[in-house]
């Protein structure tokens, strides 16, 4: 029998040491054989869908899910091909990508950023996903997207609107195909100056967020500019559903404009109660009432039924665009799927196709070399115009769209109307621009 | 001074809701002892009960107009909705536009049918259990539930209007020359509430029923003593505390678009409103549920936020700390309920 002469000091260290290799997430200890994170050595690649499945934008991942499977099919050479056919880039064959059948799985976001790194670390860990993407969140994304960093792997995000996605919280791994509220703020002001003239008094409701904050801070820069004054700005709890009392001093403020920076649930109650409250009636300061609603969703504005008429607000994309890969999009989409696809539907599918045509062009799933084929890259035929993803914060910059709610909807798909594709141009501005300031891209991860 | 009113206004109508939601819960406590955290689940399913109805009256035949494309270019399908069909756009269009208030005639037997089954079903195997495991039992059944309705209706909000007629504003201080311009729906809601919390409390003062179960919750082994089978009365008063929480749920639809979680929304909040009006306590669960409602509009105002920021998000928390502190039965709280 030996004897073990084990100091108090001792086993605290050893089990310190040992504790801390245990508790390390073995996605930041992978095996030094592969060259990245989750090498595809097989005859497929798997790919991680991070979608809300549950919780409020559950009807919004759905459509993400069904987009990402159409873009799988698309990939693996089924369908009619959808945007691959328009799309610039002639990479892709339909046999997969690098000749290996892409397979999927999917995680759940809940909405909740712990929820949603969790479900994106079990598909690297568990899955060998090689690529997140999806989301219908900013808090999620940028939550998700410091994970695929530390993974080591590539994420493209889904629908995420806050500048800080790609402003302070950009990260070397992450790409965003999707608008954001400098954007919308952008965008918008032209079409409000014609509409509303330039003597005009603003009131702010901010859903208590980082999306929230960037874009009330967007759209005052925006209608500032322009001549408008803010009165107030004020900050409603995410978990608001009656917003009677914020609505209500409005009335008293000597404002003419209410800007509503809300989404989602917070989006329909907000302009619901606006309207129940005849703020649309009111004549203020000699002018008509107006409500602005700057990032709208089809889905969501189906919630807010006939107050969304006349009202106008910003999109991504949307199913009624005419251009080549819009119409191959929506043909393959509703044909599937029996309705036309929703804008975050649109931003998944191309966001595939893209990263997919990336790993092609750069003949690698190396998350380097895949980001190195990304960065700086120009395309067009996704259903947004001519697109450039630009190297300095990997945000997409192409145009955007105006959106008015319509007055005689034809179907219950046919809520919105395009008032004006505002140019690519109009909504650049500089990788170092102050609303995007405070970030570092750092130098791209490829794990392992 | 207007902005003042507007927000009492405002607060009495959060209060409505608060209050409709906290009688049900209390009636349930101060009856059968069950904390029941799947109360707020029954508001839920009353406002798909109109969302329900609103479906049923739109039901739809279809005809294929060859002369109008859909977004594929096929032919479009043109739905006409039976009841149109059947009594003429006019009045089949007037029906559906009331489906709202028709609702709460189509809500009052299925509540009382869901809170009979819960009762029965389930909640009636926990009575000699812990309050924790009664919490834990009816907060499962709520997601459960909450899960249900998401499966069938899906996540988002939908779009249920008040009828035409009732959908504008109206001027409530025209009278005394002021301009207090309110929805006509949300006055319509208050005095709903009014009449249903009226309703309950005349039913329980006046009818020979009422005074059985005010016995029972006063003292239930010796009412059983006379006789009375107090567990089927409790089992009724059940039921009816769900059809209270089911048409505050229906006649809350064309304020806020409902959707699966907005049971949730409101169940922290009702219980805040039980406890700080004295659990059991009928009147207290009715004036809590006002005050706090009153107290919430006013933390909304900006004045008030800009001299104590976030107020708004907490103002009912620290009302029912500071209540429970100074009077720890809440406002009308009996002694010896939830004290053994």
């Amino acid at each position: 029998m030996s004897n073990f002469n084990a100091s108090r000091r001792r086993v605290l260290k050893t089990g310190a040491i040992a504790g801390a290799g245990v508790a390390l997430p073995t996605i930041f200890t992978a095996s030094s054989a592969a060259a990245f994170t989750n090498e595809p050595t097989g005859s497929s690649v798997t790919l991680g869908f991070n979608v809300p499945q549950t919780g409020p934008y559950a009807d919004e991942g759905a459509d993400e899910l069904r987009a990402y499977e159409l873009a799988v099919e698309h990939l693996n050479g089924g369908g009619d091909g959808g945007m691959m056919n328009t799309f610039s880039s002639k990479a892709l064959q339909g046999n997969g990508i690098l000749g290996k059948k892409v397979e999927y799985v999917t995680g759940d976001t809940q909405t909740k950023s712990d929820a949603a790194r969790a479900s994106a670390k079990s598909m690297i860990e568990k899955d060998g996903a090689v690529m997140i993407t999806g989301g219908s969140s900013s808090g999620v994304a940028i939550a998700v997207q410091g994970l695929c960093q530390e993974a080591g792997v590539i994420f493209m995000a889904g629908l995420t609107h806050s500048n800080d996605t790609t402003g302070k919280d950009k990260k070397a791994n992450g790409f965003r195909h999707f608008f954001n509220g400098y954007m919308s703020g952008a965008a918008l002001a032209p079409v409000l100056k014609n509409l509303y003239g330039t003597d005009r008094v603003a009131y702010h409701l901010t859903a208590d967020y980082t999306w929230g904050w960037t874009q009330e801070e967007s759209i005052a820069a925006a209608t500032e500019a322009l001549g408008w004054q803010t009165v107030n700005k004020v900050r409603t709890p995410l978990a608001a559903t009656d917003f009677s009392s914020y609505i209500a001093p409005v009335l008293n403020s000597g404002a003419d404009v209410l800007v509503l920076n809300h989404y989602g649930g917070n989006m329909v109650n907000s302009l619901t109660n606006a309207v129940q409250f005849g703020l649309r009636e009111k004549v203020v300061n000699g002018k008509n009432f107006e409500i602005v609603v700057p990032l709208y969703s089809r889905l969501m504005a189906k919630g807010a039924g006939e107050n969304v008429k006349g009202i106008h607000g910003s999109t991504n994309w949307h199913w009624t665009l005419q251009d080549e890969g819009s119409m191959a999009f929506v043909k393959s989409f509703g044909t599937k799927y029996g309705f036309p696809p929703s804008q975050a539907a649109h931003t998944c599918y191309v966001q595939t196709l893209l990263y997919a045509d990336a790993v092609e062009r750069a003949g690698s799933f190396n998350p380097c070399a895949v980001a190195e084929a990304l960065e700086g890259f120009e395309f067009d035929g996704m259903g947004n115009g001519p697109t450039l993803y630009r190297a300095e914060d990997h945000q997409c910059f192409k145009d955007v769209l105006v959106v008015r709610g319509k007055e005689n909807p034809t179907s219950e798909f046919d809520l919105l109307e395009v008032v004006e594709v505002t140019p690519r141009a109009q909504v650049e501005y500089a990788p170092d621009h102050p609303m995007f300031a405070g970030g570092n891209l750092g130098s791209c991860n490829p794990g392992a | 001074m207007d902005a003042i009113l507007l927000q009492i206004l405002n607060g009495l109508d959060k209060g409505s809701a608060y209050a409709l939601i906290a009688l049900g819960l209390t009636l349930i406590f101060g009856t059968l002892g069950v904390v029941n955290f799947a109360h707020g689940a029954l508001f839920m399913i009353g406002a798909f009960c109109a969302v329900t109805l609103q479906r049923i009256l739109n039901l739809s035949f279809e005809l294929v107009d060859e002369t109008q494309k859909d977004f594929l270019g096929n032919p479009l399908k043109v739905k006409t909705p039976y009841v149109e069909a059947w009594f003429g756009p006019d009045i089949g269009g007037s029906i559906i536009d009331w489906a709202v208030p028709l609702a709460i005639l189509f809500a009052i037997p299925i509540m009382i049918g869901v809170g009979y089954v819960m009762e029965r079903g389930l909640i009636k195997h926990f009575y000699k259990r812990p309050h924790a495991d009664q919490i834990l039992v009816t907060f499962g059944l709520a997601i459960v539930l909450q899960e249900v309705v998401k499966y069938f209706y899906g996540a988002n909000p939908i779009q249920t209007p008040a009828p035409d007629a009732l959908n504008g504003v109206v001027n409530l201080g025209a009278a005394i020359g002021m301009d207090i311009v309110y929805p006509v729906w949300r006055v319509v809601y208050f005095f709903f509430a009014v009449l249903i919390i009226g309703g309950i409390f005349s039913f329980l003062q006046f009818t020979t029923f009422g005074m059985v179960v005010r016995a029972g919750m006063a003292d239930r082994e010796t009412v059983g003593l006379l006789g009375i089978n107090i567990d089927r009365r409790f089992t009724i008063m059940f039921g009816i505390a769900a059809a209270v929480a089911g048409l505050a749920g229906v006649m809350y639809t064309p304020i806020n678009s409902p959707n699966y979680h907005m049971g949730m929304d409101f169940l922290v909040l009702s219980f805040v409103v039980v406890v700080v009006g004295g659990m059991g306590s009928l009147p207290g669960a009715v004036l809590a549920g006002f005050l706090l409602g009153v107290l919430e509009s006013f933390a909304s105002m900006n004045e008030v936020k800009s001299l104590l920021p976030g107020i708004d998000q907490i103002i009912i928390y620290v009302v029912a700390i500071i209540i429970l502190l100074t009077r720890p039965r809440g406002l009308m709280g009996r002694k010896g309920v939830m004290e053994e």
